[in-house]
Parts: C-alpha cells; structure tokens; sequence
C-alpha cells in the first residue's frame, strides 16, 4: 500500500513540490517560533540566575530539584484546570444539546451567535466585570438584602472556576454541538422503536455518540486552562496561584529566568502526558473508527 | 369489529389523517392489517405511505381518526411502547456498536433484562436466521449493504414484533440483491409467521412480495387488493397505469346493452367492451384500458382472434428486445400510439417484426377494461 501511494507521488513530480511549497509557510512558522524557543528554554532550564538576574550558563538540575517551591502553584493548576474544565464541559452539554436537537433552525443561529459575541470584548474585559460582579458591590452585597453577610466571593477557588467556566465555555459548545447537530436522528428513532425509553436512548445512542465533541473540547480547555493566568491573577486576587502566574512572577518580577524555563519545561512536560494519556484513554475505549467520524 | 370467529387485525386505522402544519399527508386513512399478512404500501413519493408506516410505528401521531394494533386504541403511545419492530431506509444501525450490540440492543431494553447467556444465544440464532451467523463482533462499516441490511432485519426480528414495518427496505441494494432479499423477505415471513407492513415506490417489489397492497395517492387509499385483483381490475386509470403498464384509450359510451358496452373512440372508431359493474351512463367520457400483453399482433387478419374488438392497422415505431419478451411501440390512425408485448416464444415460429412495418393489430372483447374518468 505505502509502495502504491509512493508510485502515484512520483507520478505527480510537480505536485511535490507544490506540496513543499505549501507546507513550508506552516514549516518555519514552527521552526522559528515554536521549536527554536522550545530548545532555547530547554538550554535556560539548566543554567543558573545571572546576580542581577537572566541568565548565566551553566548546567546543573537545581533548577528541577527545587520545582517542589512552587508546589502550591502546580497543585492549583493541576486541581482547578481539570475541575475547570469538567464544569464546562457539565455546563456545555445540555446547552449544546438544547442548541442542536430542540431549537428550530431560525433561533438556532441567534443563539448561536449570542454564544460567541462575548469573544468580541477583550478576555480582560471580561474578566473585569466579574470581579465587579462576585466583588463585594456585586452579589454579596444584593445577598446582604436578604440577610446573608460577609460572603467573599472573590479572591476564592470558586471565583476562579467561575471565571474559567465563562471564558472557556463557547470552545467546549462547538465541538458538542457540531457532534450533537451531525447525529442521525433516525439512530434516535431506531433507539426508540426498539424499545428505549428517551433518557435510556440518550444514554445509549446520543451521549457515546456525541463523545467526540465532548472529547475535543475538554482538550481545548484543558490545555488553555493549563497555562491560565488572568482568571487567577485577577478573580483569584494572589491566593488562588496558577503556574502561569507563577512564570509572570518568576520571569518579570524575580528575574530568575533558568527557574522559570525549568517549571516551563515541567509545564509542559505534565502537559504532553495528561494529553497523550487523555488520548489514549478515549481512543482506547471506542476503539478502531474510520475516518467518517472525526 | 370482525365478525365472530374472524381474529382481531393486528392493526386497524380508523378515519386516520395526519396534517403537518398546512399540509395533509394522510386523509381519512381507513385499513386493517390482518394477522400474519404481508401487505404493502404503494405509491409514489409523498403519497403519505411512510407517514402510515411511521403512524404505525408511534413516531407520528394521527391528527385525527384512531389507530389501534391488537384491538387496543393507540393514540398517543409512543414508539418505545408499541409491540412493533421498524427496519429502516438506511438501515440505521447503531455505529458505536458492533453486529451483536445492535442486533440485542432490544431485549437490553427490556426489564427485566434477560440473562446474558439467553441475549448471547437469541442473537446467535437471530443471526443464523438471516444468514449472518458469526458475524457479532464486525463492524456496520466493515459489511456490505445487503449484510447491513440483515443485521437491522435481524434487530427488528429479535424482539418478536407483532408487526414487522420496512421502509423501502431495499431500495438501497442493487438490483440482482434484491431480486433475492426479495425472495428471502417472503420467505422469512411465511416461516416465521410475523406480519409484515412493507412500503415502497416500486410496484413490482409490491406485487411479487405481498397477499395485498395498497394503493396510495396523495395522502388518500385508492384501492386495496390482492396483487392479481389490482392488476386484473384496477378501481381507476391510476391504479392500472401505476400497477403495470397499460395503453389507454379515450372514448364516450354510446350505447349500453346487458352485458356489453358500445364505445365511441375520439377518433370516431366504434367497439364494443365487456361492461363494467356498476354500468356507466351512455354518454359517459371512459378510458378503455389494454394491457401491452393483451395485444395481438399479426401480419394478416386470419392471425387475429375472431373475438376481436377492434381490429386496426398499424405501424412499428420501435422495437425492444427485453429477453422472455419484445416491446414494440406502435402507431395507428385510430389508436394513436400503443405499445405491444409478444412473448418470445410465438416470436420462435414466425419471424419477429420489423421497424417501419406494417400490420394488423387487434385486442378480444373481455381484454379491455372499462374505466370511468373521474
């Protein structure tokens, strides 16, 4: 097989190289902005902090040794990007559902279009208004009208996941709703006529066959989620850390970039595994597909 | 209500009509399905055949008129509490699951839920009923589409409808397959007694398959009948140029006499017909209808029965070779164009005619059916 398709490209000289040409943009777009920084980072993570702070060549794993110092941050991102994004998804879902099997097709695309709007405002912007929302003029103070005093809301675990749930909440409906809108509804009716009652057919023929959807979007999450750190800056109010504030803090403030591109490197490093297990564990279950579905 | 003795249809539509919306797709639907029947739906697309199907199913509701299976009114049940079992257009088999999965997917649903050895067994036997023993672990996409379409025979048939529906089952499968689906559909009925709703576009499937058919047209039952009654006496014109060909010719009845008609052709020519029952009025406009096979054609007179209500000359426009038969169209002063079918085998002791020929044609008394125009 892999002999075929190697004859009919040779047959086609000329589109190789338009294939080449094509591809290149994409190539050094990765190569210099991606690969180079990435190795870069990877030679700083070794090296130790310059007096006045940067960089000072060097190679010693002091760096990774001493990771455990911004545990706490590690700890948050790893609990709050996951819990995060498993809200999401919970909060996504019925709404995506809602959007492609029971709106008609007029309000569907309104509603549609009311999801993404809130994108067109800055992610600060936005951000700014639930500190103004969950702060201490926003809905404590209407709770206090009815008698419940000094709830903080802000500077809190919940401020965060509130704030990470909103800004992150269109990328998880698309993917559902796309899964959700493609499903053949005669599967639904094929279901039904066999006996299931609804909810037995939504959880035997619509949510297995929507896990893709759900799938794509808890990683576009995740990974956004992972390197946060406006939500956490600004709704967490410096008690709530992510490893994302923790590099703004070590790159901007301390100036100890070798430590910085070791918990970079961790970063991803963490990152690259939760993904790759993630994978592994959705594809495993479901098996080989063909193409057809994603 | 049957009369004593007579078992109860398994399904019966009473003054049944379904609008959606502005638009009626089914009026006044009036039928039975008797127990252990095959019968078809016939129409073509938008006669309101599938919304019957689907209103027998529970996945349409009648806007009006009462549908009930087994004696009992089922108005307002949905589809997951009728005893009936659908196959689909498309199949629609469940692709996040395997052969097995699928074919059990309606005992799971029962509670309580059999044991898994007894599911493991009825859907080996369920299989092994439409030939597709050993196939639980494949793949909807791994199967070809007449495997497809056994699977989604066999997870209908596994939960023991008291009605099996098909939804123009095979209109997806090539033509040679489904000659034999055919075939096996038929025999599957007999042998496991199940009745069978089918509904299709294609008259010769509706016809070789069925103990009746019924006819649809625009939401409305034109006729219903066996096979053989529909084509021998169609109920109007529609139904004789829908169920098999037909050549029709316009005329005005002129004189009505005991058992026979005297019928003036637009043409002029006067012929006389057996007489339908109930008797047209003279001066009626009637289509006489005349099946392609009931036409004789001779190259002289002394060839043509001595029956013959009209006899005319005629000329060969073109000839189709369709193997057991040959199809000419023909072109006469007093007919017009009509086409002719001659069986191979009177074709084997006399050459067969040519293109641009002339000859004599001509059709016995009791071949022409009188139909009034409505």
């Amino acid at each position: 097989m892999t002999a075929a398709a190697g004859t009919r490209d040779e047959g086609r000289g000329g589109g190789r190289a338009t294939t080449a040409l094509l591809l290149a943009p994409a190539s050094a777009f990765f190569l210099l902005l991606l690969l180079l920084p990435l190795a870069v980072v990877i030679v700083y993570s070794f090296g130790e902090r310059a007096p006045a702070g940067g960089y000072l060549p060097a190679f010693s794993f002091d760096n990774y040794l001493n990771l455990a110092a911004r545990g706490q941050a590690f700890l948050n991102t790893l609990t709050l990007a996951p819990l995060g994004t498993l809200l999401c998804a919970l909060v996504a879902y019925p709404l995506a559902y809602f959007l492609a099997v029971r709106a008609s097709p007029r309000i569907r695309t309104l509603l549609l279009v009311l999801v993404i709007v809130p994108f067109w405002a800055s992610q600060l912007l936005r951000i700014y208004a639930w500190l103004l929302i969950l702060g201490s003029k926003g809905i404590p103070a209407l709770l206090s009208l009815v008698g419940i005093e000094d709830l903080l809301l802000v500077n809190t675990r919940f401020a965060v996941l509130v704030g990470m749930v909103y800004g992150y909440l269109p990328l998880m409906i698309f993917p559902i709703y796309v899964s959700l809108e493609k499903l053949d509804k005669r599967l639904l009716e094929a279901s039904s006529d066999l006996g299931a009652r609804p909810w037995r057919t939504f959880l035997q023929v619509t949510l297995p066959m929507s896990l893709e959807g759900v799938a794509t979007g808890s990683l576009l999450v995740f990974i956004l989620l992972m390197g946060e750190f406006i939500i956490p800056a600004l709704l967490g109010g410096g008690k709530v850390f992510f490893i994302g504030n923790a590099l703004v803090d070590l790159f901007l403030q301390s100036r100890n970039w070798p430590y910085g591109a070791a918990v970079s490197i961790a970063l991803i490093a963490i990152m690259l595994a939760s993904i790759v297990t993630y994978m592994r564990f959705v594809l495993g279950k479901r098996g080989q597909r063909p193409n057809a579905f994603m | 209500m049957p009369s004593g003795g007579a078992s109860v249809p398994v399904v019966q539509f009473r003054d049944v009509t379904k609008r959606f919306g502005e638009v009626v797709a089914a009026r006044d639907l009036d039928f039975e399905v008797r127990a252990g029947e095959f019968l078809s739906f016939l129409g073509p697309s938008g006669c309101g055949k599938t919304t019957t199907l689907r209103m027998i199913a529970g996945f349409e509701q009648p806007s009006a008129g009462e549908v009930h299976l087994e004696g009992r009114v089922v108005n307002g049940v949905p589809a997951y509490r009728r005893p009936v079992n659908m196959v689909f257009q498309h199949y629609a088999l469940f692709p996040h699951l395997d052969v097995a999965g699928n074919v059990a997917y309606g005992l799971l649903q029962r509670t309580p839920r059999p044991p898994r050895a007894e599911v493991r067994r009825r859907v080996a036997e369920t299989l092994e009923l439409v030939r597709l023993g050993g196939f639980e672990k494949r793949r909807s996409w791994e199967m070809s589409g007449g495997q497809q379409q056994r699977v989604a025979l066999a997870r209908a048939l596994i939960n023991e409808p008291k009605v099996l529906l098909l939804d123009e089952p095979l209109a997806a499968l090539d033509r040679k397959l489904r000659r034999d689906m055919q075939i096996e559909l038929q025999n599957l009925q007999r042998r496991l007694g199940i009745t069978f709703v089918l509904v299709t576009h294609d008259q010769e499937e509706a016809l070789s398959m069925s103990d009746r058919v019924v006819i649809m047209r625009e939401g409305r039952i034109v006729q219903i009948g066996s096979p053989r009654a529909l084509y021998d006496r169609p109920a109007d014109r529609y139904v004789a140029d829908f169920v098999g060909k037909s050549n029709f010719f316009e005329g005005r009845v002129e004189r009505v006499a005991d058992d026979s008609l005297e019928i003036r052709l637009a043409s002029g020519a006067l012929l006389a017909a057996a007489c339908p029952a109930p008797a047209p009025a003279a001066g009626a406009a009637v289509s006489l209808a005349v099946r392609p096979e009931q036409m004789i054609l001779a190259r002289a007179a002394e060839g043509l029965p001595p029956d013959a209500a009209l006899t005319v000359g005629a000329r060969v426009l073109n000839r189709i070779f369709l193997g057991e038969h040959t199809e000419y169209l023909l072109a006469s002063e007093t007919l017009g164009e009509f086409l002719a079918l001659v069986p191979r085998q009177s074709e084997l002791n006399e050459r067969p005619f040519e293109t641009g020929e002339s000859l004599q044609a001509a059709w016995s008394r009791a071949a022409a059916l009188v139909l009034e125009e409505r």
